[in-house]
């Protein structure tokens, strides 16, 4: 029985299988919708995520199956003191997978010690989110159809962003990427993933300016940057409009470049960028439900050739 | 000068980091072992400047050495017999070190529910870390 708690408990290849079935479903959705008759999601959430759990909703009933759960800890057992492992062995008994989000860290992986079920990380605080990066490679792979050799940029608070340093620890595996950061100094990536690239040899280098990095890129990941995680005011309100997406940016990017982001946005992408066909972050989300149908199919061992 | 008698027949540890000797004696919790201890801070080292020693008279049932080695892989462990020197030990780091610090992430699921072990594992880079928060484990 397996678990999806963080991305590299997938292999490359079991990755790219899976990668490969979403396409499939993403093509051929008819062909899925029953496959999950009789089967049951249970979605555990601890903390609200309405998209995150749309979503893992969407994709039970496009399988055919059904869902139960809670939203939050207040209408669920924790609010009366239950522990994650006692939740998740009665759970067991109703379900035959659950997506669990949870705000503290590890909260999944316990729970997957305890469940006789597979186990997926819906989100446990500011750890991982295994999910949305998958549903970030499957958008990249639709887009630029590979996962190798791409400049990928990475734009806004890279120090905090979860779905920033997963992103990259996933794309680290597949070859010939490179990666150009841009953010301000005191957003920088962790310095223990720079060394990671660093002994990979992965080429990357750091900017400040988005306007200077997008016609390099191939792939363009933009995250929100909040006025707080600045260290001064004058030092937010000098850099705040580096880090913006707007037609002008749009205007020197390549082509065949993709904007992603893991939503929701609110002013880091200009609304005039979203009927620019580069724009890839509303499909994102729809890639979400493809990337959960499969990974459900998969940890069911229901995954169709 | 301070001076300690040599001892007979026990153990000593070698090579501490300034500081970390009195963490290595609750660690290993040398109070409860019913032996004469000494722990002894701040002494010169050639090689480090200065260091901490601990010297156990006797030989008491001690916990994982290779906690030792997890903490500081400079430490030495040297075993004496007849006022000699008998054995140099060599611990190694175990993979895996439970219960013998709390994880330090508040936002860590072992700080909010009970009867979790706090459970690290050693990474590529020498470094432990919690299975669940996946935090570096720090015990200066």
């Amino acid at each position: 029985m397996r678990h999806l708690i963080e991305p590299m408990d997938f292999t490359v290849l079991e990755t790219e299988r899976l990668l490969a079935l979403a396409e499939d479903i993403a093509e051929r959705p008819e062909a899925y919708r029953d496959v999950c008759a009789y089967k049951k999601l249970a979605t555990l959430f601890y903390e609200p995520s309405t998209r995150t759990r749309l979503s893992f909703e969407a994709a039970m009933m496009n399988l055919g199956g059904k869902v139960l759960g809670f939203s939050s800890a207040d209408s669920s057992s924790a609010s009366k003191g239950e522990s994650v492992a006692d939740t998740i062995r009665v759970v067991s008994h109703y379900a035959d997978i659950a997506a669990i989000r949870h705000p503290m860290e590890g909260a999944p992986l316990r729970a997957s010690q305890y469940a006789s079920i597979p186990v997926i990380n819906a989100g446990d605080g500011g750890h991982q989110h295994p999910t949305q990066t998958l549903t970030d490679l499957l958008t990249i792979q639709r887009r630029a159809g590979r996962l190798t050799g791409l400049t990928l940029g990475l734009c806004g608070d890279l120090k905090y962003g979860r779905t920033v340093h997963s992103l990259v620890q996933s794309m680290m595996r597949w070859p010939g990427n490179r990666f150009v950061f841009i953010c301000p100094p005191e957003l920088s990536m962790p310095a223990y993933l720079l060394a990671e690239l660093r002994e990979a040899g992965i080429p990357f280098e750091t900017v400040e300016r988005l306007d200077e990095a997008i016609p390099m890129l191939d792939i363009l990941y933009m995250t929100r940057i909040q006025r707080e995680r600045f260290s001064s005011a004058a030092q937010y309100e000098r850099l705040k409009n580096c880090y913006i997406l707007t037609p002008a940016e749009m205007q020197r990017g390549q082509a065949h470049l993709a904007v992603l982001h893991p939503l929701p946005r609110v002013n880091e992408i200009a609304p005039a960028v979203d009927d620019d066909p580069r724009a890839a972050y509303f499909e994102q989300a729809g890639n979400g439900v493809y990337v959960r149908m499969a990974l459900i199919l998969t940890l069911l061992e229901l995954g169709l050739e | 000068m301070l001076t300690i008698d040599r001892i007979q027949n026990g153990i000593i540890i070698d090579h501490i980091r300034t500081g970390m000797g009195i963490k290595l004696y609750r660690l290993l919790e040398l109070e409860q072992q019913g032996v004469p201890v000494a722990l002894i801070t701040g002494v010169h080292s050639k090689k480090y400047g200065t260091k901490d020693i601990i010297k156990i008279e006797g030989l008491p049932a001690l916990p994982e050495l290779g906690i030792l080695a997890a903490l500081d892989p400079h430490i030495t462990v040297l075993r004496i017999e007849n006022g000699e020197i008998s054995e140099r030990l060599n611990p190694q780091p175990p993979q895996r070190l439970t219960n013998i610090a709390k994880c330090g992430n508040a936002r860590c699921i072992t700080s909010c529910e009970e009867g979790i072990d706090h459970i690290f594992e050693r990474s590529d880079h020498g470094q432990y870390r919690c299975i669940y928060c996946t935090r570096v484990l720090t015990l200066d």
